[in-house]
């Protein structure tokens, strides 16, 4: 039996409803390190449906952005099973996981992880240049973004020339120039200030009630997790009850 | 599509002082590679622009310089009267015995004394040559100590000027000329009557070398055919062109303590480009986590940063290129392997040269940037993102 059908089997409620995004099941992950092992993640399950923003909390080394980093196809599971918009994304080799990261995931960064030597149009220009558009589409796309986030006037900025909520928003400007279907977002005001950070979560919140894009969010900050529809804690790498 | 290649160039202009210190080393090595392709191809040109091929010379059986042979006045006869030698305009044929010797003369800037070779002839050995042209002074007179230098000659050695003499044989010599030979081997040669230097050198009644010219190419190559197939003669017949093209070997031996050197250097080189671009593999970590996070490749990793060695090295190889360009005709002098002589000839930066020198330098880019690039590209993501 597939993964796909074993999940869709697997008689959650929600599972089998074509609008879940994320469907994880029995998703465990442990690190080995020397001869001690740690476990990240214990047999989380979880759905996400499309057009939810979800906040995932908890202490530090409780396992969310690893569970993030999972949805993202950044790292595997030691064991359970995981689809990503109905695609189990880790039978996709190297090569095939890039693309598909590529095509439905916009990742921001709690550093930003803005290329220092490249504009801010540049930046965003990034994930568009694996695609097939022109020169002049891409232009387009890249002045969408930035006019979204409210940087059409920095986009022959260089990071350096910018504030650090200015870089965040050029990082999200990068994260939804593909038009992707889910937002990842790890700890997205982290290095901001408040004023700042509430610019980043109105921002995300419009993506999310505007656009109908999927924002996963992992954060420490009660502010930033009242944005979200629903919020989840983790707690020693296991997925609390909702309201738990 | 690729990662664009401002992102290199960028980065390679924020990181400056390494970028230039990976580079100057590049372009040192690259440097020493251009010089010593110049000076071999700057040899090649002497010998292979040397000669005619309407003239065959002939030479004692099994000797493959004119300085090893030596034969009768009695077989120029012979050869005098073969078919297919052209004829002056008073009738007389183009064939002239001539006699190769090595006299030692001092550098004019006072750094030693080298074999030069001087040649006896005769005013039809001239005509034979039509490419050499007198540039000074006139032509010697037969029976006469007189000679006539070539421009290297006159521009290396002392006592060259015109009516200063030099002391070879069994007396002094009266530089009456300066003749051009259009950098080819004769440039390092002197010339004097036939006659008169047999005498001097003991060498009556004997030729080292007959010089014929055909009436026309086909003709020149039946004729060394000929010389080669009678077996009165005892003689080899051979293309003037072919016998100085022979004699590039001269250049081997720096064309293989050049090769030695410069693959030497490449590897020092090929490592301080590994070294910076380790470097720049290690520093750009989290940007390499970020570009795979944002959909590239390993494989567009991986060519990113050997595209950035690669324009590395391109940059050392523009630089060592420009270093090398005031040195570009540049005239040195080496021993000729066949006359034991010095052959004089000019620094010589070849369209060959310069492509060959590119290819080099990114020869040297690839194989140190390949490393650390295979290194970026295999990293995994979350690693990598930790910096």
């Amino acid at each position: 039996m597939s993964a796909v059908s074993e999940i869709q089997n697997a008689g959650n409620g929600a599972v089998g409803n074509r609008n879940i995004v994320v469907q994880a099941r029995g998703v465990s992950k442990i690190f080995r390190r020397d001869a001690f092992e740690v476990t990240a993640l214990d047999n989380v399950s979880i759905d996400i449906a499309a057009g939810e923003f979800v906040a995932l909390m908890g202490p530090s080394g409780s396992g969310k952005t690893t569970l993030l980093n999972m949805i993202a196809a950044i790292d595997r599971p030691t064991s359970g099973q995981l689809l990503v918009l109905s695609e189990d994304i880790f039978l996709l080799n190297d090569e095939q996981t890039a693309r598909w990261r590529n095509e439905h995931v916009g990742y921001i960064f709690q550093t930003f992880n803005l290329m220092p030597v490249l504009t801010a149009f540049e930046n965003v220009e990034l994930p568009l240049l694996l695609t097939n558009l022109t020169q002049q589409q891409r232009r387009d796309h890249v002045t969408t973004a930035l006019r979204l986030v409210g940087l059409g006037d920095r986009m022959h900025h260089l990071p350096r020339q910018l504030s650090g909520g200015q870089e965040q928003r050029v990082a999200i400007a990068r994260a939804i120039v593909t038009d992707p279907t889910l937002i990842i977002a790890d700890e997205p005001t982290g290095d901001l200030d408040s004023h700042s950070a509430t610019e980043v979560l109105e921002i995300l919140k419009r993506l999310n009630e505007n656009f109908q894009k999927t924002v996963v969010m992992v954060t420490h900050d009660p502010h930033a997790a009242s944005y979200a529809h629903v919020v989840r804690h983790l707690e020693k790498g296991m997925l609390l009850p909702i309201g738990g | 599509m690729a990662i664009p290649i401002s992102y290199n160039l960028r980065n390679m202009r924020l990181r400056k002082g390494l970028t230039a210190m990976t580079a100057l080393g590049i372009a040192l090595t690259v440097a020493t590679a251009v010089f010593l392709m110049a000076l071999v191809a700057g040899l090649n040109k002497a010998f292979a622009t040397t000669g005619d091929a309407q003239n065959v010379l002939a030479l004692r059986k099994g000797s493959d310089a004119e300085m090893n042979g030596g034969f009768s006045l009695d077989t120029v006869q012979t050869l005098r009267s073969l078919p297919g030698v052209a004829k002056t305009a008073d009738g007389q044929p183009m064939v002239s015995g001539e006699l190769v010797t090595i006299i030692v003369l001092p550098r004019k800037d006072g750094t030693g004394e080298v074999n030069v070779t001087v040649r006896g002839t005769r005013p039809v050995g001239i005509a034979i040559r039509p490419n050499i042209k007198l540039a000074e002074g006139r032509w010697f007179h037969s029976g006469q100590r007189e000679i006539v230098v070539s421009k290297s000659i006159h521009g290396r050695f002392a006592q060259s000027d015109i009516g200063q003499s030099m002391r070879f044989g069994k007396g002094d010599w009266t530089v009456v000329g300066v003749f051009d030979s259009g950098g080819s081997a004769y440039d390092s040669e002197i010339w004097g009557d036939v006659n008169q230097m047999q005498s001097d050198f003991d060498r009556m009644g004997g030729v080292s070398s007959v010089y014929l010219r055909a009436v026309d190419t086909a003709s020149a190559v039946t004729l060394a055919q000929r010389i080669n197939d009678d077996q009165r003669l005892h003689l080899d017949g051979v293309l003037e062109t072919a016998y100085y093209g022979k004699q590039t070997k001269s250049g081997d031996t720096i064309k293989f303590v050049g090769t030695f050197v410069a693959f030497i250097m490449a590897i020092g080189s090929s490592f301080a480009a590994m070294n910076t671009m380790y470097a720049a593999v290690a520093y750009r970590s989290r940007e390499i986590a970020t570009l795979r996070i944002l959909g590239f490749s390993r494989f567009s990793i991986l060519t990113c940063f050997v595209l950035e060695s690669l324009l590395l090295s391109l940059l050392g190889a523009a630089g060592g290129i420009l270093m090398m360009i005031p040195f570009n005709g540049m005239q040195t002098g080496t021993q000729n392997q066949s006359t034991f002589s010095e052959v004089v000839f000019a620094l010589h930066m070849t369209p060959g040269v310069v492509i060959t020198a590119v290819l080099f330098a990114v020869t040297m880019g690839f194989i140190g940037g390949l490393a650390p690039a295979w290194h970026a590209a295999r990293q995994e993501i979350l690693v990598a993102l930790r910096g």
